[in-house]
This record gives structure tokens, C-alpha cells and sequence, in this order.
């Protein structure tokens, strides 16, 4: 069926690690080459941690799946160098439509906040945001990428695990200190290991179908609730790359998902929900049932769950992908850090905290917007239809409707990483919580705050202040990044010079936006997370506060 | 903020009849919606979670019917 993409082929090579006598060791070894497999292996690359990375296949997703990326997702895939494809071929739109029965009740302009160098989201089909996480994989000599190596067995202890890989060639076996595991939603690791994904599935089938549509139709989405053609379900349209245009059909419990998914009944229905003129190819369809379940813990011994294989949720809100890739980031600074000898080991287990409040609040979006799609009895139904038909002409009701929420990522609030503020601060970004971005000025070149942090952990202070605390802060907290910002470019590139220390960059805030957007005075400070969250932040901040939140920030405080 | 559940209407009794009145002509199931729409009403106006919160604490208190 599909016309608009063909799926890459990788071919399978032969690693050395097979004709080794003995079993290889590796320090991380990752399965599974996802979008979190994938992610992980450049994070990584960019901390300077060597992957092997096994995949059982040969290529990227088949067929769609997700499609939305979230601005979080985008900013982390800039961090790897992966972004500005994803952003040239997604589609990005602003205007939604919500329809309920015969009419439509509300139109939306997402209206995101303007000066961020990437957008609120993209509609963007999975695979190609694979086939580029590999495209620039390929760039890192330090990653290992084996397609056709398929993981079939594992053995951990508290030190370490051994794996068994099996190819066309035969099976060998390699060792590791840590294994990630992102072997996706029905992952075979995780049941080997006796561990459990928990939650419900939703009692509902629908239906995906991608179509390329002849004509032009408008960069919208639109949502229906319970239209004339398609009674008593939901029905979603919006545009992705390529002109293809991905529908999501609710189709009941009762539907046969083998009868569904043939041609000639999706074609009916696609015509009555596009209208009778409307000419259309179908690309690829799937029947989905959708569930929202995770792990009450990510971590056995050395084997980390991430993405679908830790947390799984409903595509409503678009958590799945995004929320993994959240994940990912969280742990690679942490195991690099580790095996670095940088940290102790025990900041492991803070990935498992803190991405468990980032699944739980996934879970409970996903949920919500999903008993909103399919309320659960008939007094919720009555409440959900009225919701809509008020909609019409009561904006109140508007924010009640809920046919999947932009997916945002969760802060770490009270996460025993953080400094907690000592000061007030008015606004601004609060510890636990990624960064905004700004534009910003470097050497005169436009630039963006975003792209200087991350990777380590970056100190950044506003050295628009009186006195002579700004160059302490720097010479007692050598082993920190540090940015020095003002809102004269002068005026900080001449403290950089000064300092002479070879991490020290001079950025100018010309707009102020900086300022604003963190809240900063002059003389304030915030320390940054080589994943670019807050994880302390002070008005009249001493070298030794900054040093406090930086061991702390790595763990040894726990 | 809390729950006012201290007297509050400055009509009650002509508050009790109008709502009784909009129902007075309705089949069940369009008093179920105007109930609905009614509470989405009000709901937004109070707009403090909190104090909805505790409103729906009471409400489901429910004792048994005697028939
Ligand atoms: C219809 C649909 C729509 C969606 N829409 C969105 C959306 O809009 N936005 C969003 O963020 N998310 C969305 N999702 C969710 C998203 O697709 C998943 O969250 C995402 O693919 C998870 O990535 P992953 O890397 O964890 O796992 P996967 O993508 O499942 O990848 C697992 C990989 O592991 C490999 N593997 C498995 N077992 C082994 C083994 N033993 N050895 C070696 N390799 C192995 C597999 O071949 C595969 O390549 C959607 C999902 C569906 C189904």
C-alpha cells in the first residue's frame, strides 16, 4: 500500500565480538533500535560513552504510528544534532477544529509562544524520525549500531549482565555493565526477567489508517465527536509529511479488528468521513487496542527499562514516544556520570523516581483525554455531550474538552536532586523543571539559550550585578560550564577574558528575554542538568551554594 | 477558601422553586442534562477546585433511600 516512503534497509554485518573466544565486554549495551534505543545510543555519543546498539530487525518503523512530536522531544533531538530534519520535513499547524454530531462547535489557534527556536510540536510519521536518529548515528564512530542482532536471553547479577545474541551467523554472547532495554511495549526482557508492565487496557479498538489525499485540504486538525458519519465514535484527521493525512477511527470493542482492517470496509467509511468527492489512496491501516500500563520499577539489578518496554500510553496526548524519549534522557547523563566515576551509584535509582512521576502523569493525561473520547457509563456520557454542545457558544466549556492534551514534559518537583529555592523567586523556572528558551546573542550572532546547555552540567550567572561575587563563583566551581550573560555583550565577553578558564562563554540577552523568562536579577544564578533541568537557582547565589547543588544534582546526597 | 455551607442565597425560596420550575415540564433524561449543563455552569464560576472538591465530598455522602 504505501506509495510515500519505502522503508531503508540496513544490512547485517558481522561483528568482530563473534569470533572472540571469550564474551566481549561492553559498558552499555542497549536493546532495541526505537526511537529510545535509538536516542539513547547519541546521548551517549555525546557524553562520550561508547553503545553497542541490537536491533532484530533490518529498518525503521513499518508503517506510521506516532506522529506527533512535542517541542521537549525536539529541543532533545537538537541536542543530538537530529532536529532541524525532523523540523524541515514535519508539518507544524496551529488551527484545530472540534465537531460534535452535525456541526462544529469551536475552532482553536494554538497561538504557542513566540522567540523559541523550536516549535510547539511537529506531525512528523515515526519513521522518518527513526531513519534520521540513524542517518546521524552514523556520524558517531563511538556507536555500534547492529541490525539483525537479536537479544534471546540475559543473565544479571547486581555487577553486571551476560547476554546471548543470535544472528544469521549464529548466536555469541557479550557482557556488559549496563544493559537498557527498549525492546518495546511487549517486551520479551522484561518478561524473562519475571517483571511486569501494570495497568488497563482500555476496552476500545480503533482504527489508523494513513491516506494521501488527491486534493488540497487544510493544515488542520479535526476532531469529531460522534458524527453523522460515523455514529456514537470519535474521528480524528490531521496532516503529516508527504500529504499524507493519518485518521484515527474509534471503532468499538465489538468491532473485528481482521474484518476492520480490510480495504474494502476502510474505504467506505474514509469516504463518508472526507466527503463523497474527496479522491484518496490509503497508505497503511492498522486496527489498535490501546492500553496505559508501566513498571513499578524500571531497574533490576543492572537492566534499565526504557520507552515503550518501562511505560506505555494511550496515543491520546501523544505521551508515548515523547514520554519515552524523556526517559531516556533522564538516565543516559545519569549511567554515564556513573560509570565515569563521576557520581555514585546510587543516582541510578533516581531515574527510576523521577520517570516514574513522568509516567504517572502521562498515564493520567492519556487516561483522561481517553475517558473523555469513551466515557465510561451514561451519566459521564451525558456530561461529555453537553461539554460539547455548551462548547458552541460558552468558551468556558471549551477548556473542558479534551481529545488529547500537547504533551508536555513533567517537572521533577521534589525530586532529591533539586536545591530547593532559598530566595524568591518570581517566576522563572523552578528546580525539577527543563529549561525555557530565548533567543541570545554570542559574538554578535543570533543564537539560542537552549543550544548552550546540556551534556554537562552548565552554571549560568547573570553578571549584570555590582561587585566582585561573579568571578568566585567561577574560579572555586572549576569543573563547571559557565555561562556568563548580560545584557551588554561587552560587558561579558570582557569578565570571559578575564577568567580565563577554558569553559567560561560570554552571552548577551539584548531583548531581555532571558531575564524574563527565568526571572533573573542582576547577580542571580541557576545551574543547569546536562539533561537541561533546573536543579538549583539563587538571587545572591556563593561559589559554595553552586557547589552544594552540583554534588548534590549528581547524587551524593542521597 | 472553603465550601460555604453557612446560608448563603439571598432568595432561597425563590431560588428552590425556579429550580424546580426548569424541571417541572422536562423528561428524565432532559433533566439529567440540564442538570449537567447546570453544574458545568456553576462549576466554572466557583473555578477553585478545592471548594468543588469538598461540594462533591458531600454530595456523594448519600444515605440510604427508605422506600
Ligand atoms: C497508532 C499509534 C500512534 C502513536 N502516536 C504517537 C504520537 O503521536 N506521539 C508519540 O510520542 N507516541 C505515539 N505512539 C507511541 C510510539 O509509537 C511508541 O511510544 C514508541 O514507538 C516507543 O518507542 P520504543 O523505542 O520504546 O519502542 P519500539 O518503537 O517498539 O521499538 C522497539 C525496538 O526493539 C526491537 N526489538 C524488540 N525485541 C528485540 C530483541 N529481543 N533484540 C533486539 N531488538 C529487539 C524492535 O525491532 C524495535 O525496533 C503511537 C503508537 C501507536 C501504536
Amino acid at each position: 500500500m504505501q506509495k510515500t516512503y519505502k522503508n531503508p534497509v540496513y544490512d547485517y554485518v558481522r561483528s568482530p565480538d563473534q569470533d572472540s573466544s571469550g564474551r566481549t565486554h561492553h559498558p552499555v549495551i542497549i536493546v532495541g533500535g526505537g526511537p529510545c534505543g535509538l536516542a539513547a545510543a547519541l546521548d551517549f555519543a555525546l557524553q562520550g560513552i561508547p553503545t553497542v546498539v541490537l536491533d532484530d530487525n533490518n529498518t525503521v518503523s513499518v508503517g506510521s504510528r506516532a506522529i506527533c512530536f512535542a517541542k521537549r522531544t525536539l529541543e532533545i533531538m537538537d541536542r543530538y544534532g537530529a532536529a532541524e530534519r525532523m523540523v524541515d520535513k514535519g508539518v507544524t499547524w496551529q488551527l484545530g477544529k472540534v465537531f460534535f454530531q452535525d456541526e462544529q462547535v469551536y475552532e482553536f489557534n494554538l497561538l504557542p509562544e513566540d522567540q523559541h527556536k523550536l516549535p510547539a510540536f511537529i506531525n512528523l510519521q515515526q519513521y522518518y524520525f527513526e531513519e534520521y536518529l540513524v542517518d546521524r548515528i552514523a556520524e558517531e564512530n563511538s556507536i555500534d549500531l547492529r541490525w539483525l542482532h537479536k537479544v534471546t536471553e540475559l543473565e544479571t547479577n547486581p555487577e553486571g549482565t551476560h547476554i546471548t545474541v543470535e544472528t544469521k551467523d549464529g548466536t555469541y554472547q557479550l557482557s556488559c555493565d549496563f544493559l537498557l532495554v527498549a525492546d518495546g511495549a511487549n517486551s520479551k526482557i522484561r518478561t524473562q526477567l519475571g517483571l511486569e508492565s501494570k495497568g488497563q487496557v482500555f476496552q476500545d479498538r480503533f482504527l489508523i489508517a494513513d491516506v494521501v489525499m488527491k486534493a488540497d485540504f487544510p493544515t488542520e486538525r479535526w476532531f469529531w465527536f460522534d458524527p453523522p458519519f460515523h455514529r456514537n465514535q470519535s474521528a480524528l484527521l490531521h496532516r503529516q509529511a508527504d500529504d499524507v493525512w493519518r485518521i484515527d477511527l474509534q471503532l468499538g470493542w465489538d468491532a473485528d479488528p481482521e474484518e476492520e482492517k480490510k480495504e474494502e470496509n476502510i474505504r467506505p467509511r474514509l469516504q463518508a468521513m472526507l466527503g463523497e468527492d474527496v479522491e484518496f489512496e490509503l497508505e497503511w491501516a492498522s486496527v489498535y487496542t490501546f492500553q496505559c500500563r508501566k513498571m513499578d520499577d524500571y531497574i533490576k539489578d543492572r537492566v534499565i527499562f526504557m520507552g515503550d518496554a518501562a511505560h506505555q500510553v494511550s496515543p491520546f496526548g501523544a505521551r508515548g514516544a515523547n514520554g519515552g524519549v524523556q526517559s531516556v534522557e533522564n538516565l543516559a547523563w545519569k549511567v554515564s556520570a556513573i560509570l565515569k566515576g563521576e557520581a555514585p551509584l546510587a543516582l541510578l535509582e533516581t531515574y527510576n523516581t523521577e520517570r516514574q512521576h513522568g509516567a504517572a502523569e502521562n498515564i493520567l493525561n492519556s487516561t483522561r483525554a481517553t475517558d473523555f473520547i469513551t466515557p465510561k457509563n451514561h451519566i459521564s456520557r451525558v456530561f461529555r455531550d453537553e461539554t460539547l454542545r455548551l462548547a458552541k457558544d460558552q468558551p468556558f466549556a471549551r477548556s473542558l474538552v479534551n481529545s488529547g492534551r500537547l504533551s508536555l514534559p513533567c517537572t521533577y518537583e521534589g525530586s532529591p536532586l533539586n536545591t530547593a529555592d532559598s530566595e524568591d523567586f518570581n517566576g522563572g523556572v523552578v528546580p525539577g523543571a527543563v529549561c525555557k528558551d530565548a533567543p541570545i546573542k554570542i559574538n554578535g550572532e543570533d543564537a539560542w539559550l537552549m543550544n548552550q546547555l546540556g551534556n554537562r552540567f552548565v552554571a549560568m550567572v547573570d553578571i549584570d550585578a555590582n561587585g566582585e561575587v561573579v568571578p568566585n563563583l567561577v574560579t572555586e566551581n572549576p569543573d563547571l560550564a559557565w555561562i556568563l550573560l548580560s545584557k551588554d555583550a561587552n560587558k561579558a565577553q570582557t569578565l570571559a577574558r578575564q577568567l580565563s578558564q577554558a569553559a567560561v562563554q560570554a552571552i548577551s540577552d539584548p531583548q531581555g528575554l532571558v531575564a524574563q523568562r527565568l526571572a533573573l536579577r542582576p547577580g542571580s544564578a541557576y545551574l543547569f542538568r546536562p539533561d537541561q533541568v533546573v536543579c538549583g537557582r539563587w538571587q545572591q547565589p556563593t561559589a559554595a551554594d553552586i557547589h552544594a547543588a552540583h554534588r548534590r544534582a549528581l547524587g551524593y546526597d542521597l | 477558601m472553603h465550601l460555604n455551607t453557612e446560608a448563603n442565597l439571598n432568595d432561597a425560596d425563590a431560588f428552590y422553586a425556579e429550580l424546580t420550575d426548569l424541571h417541572r415540564d422536562l423528561q428524565t433524561a432532559d433533566s439529567e442534562r440540564v442538570n449537567a449543563r447546570l453544574i458545568l455552569l456553576l462549576a466554572n464560576h466557583i473555578g477553585d477546585n478545592r471548594i468543588l472538591s469538598e461540594a462533591m465530598a458531600i454530595a456523594k455522602d448519600l444515605d440510604p433511600v427508605q422506600n
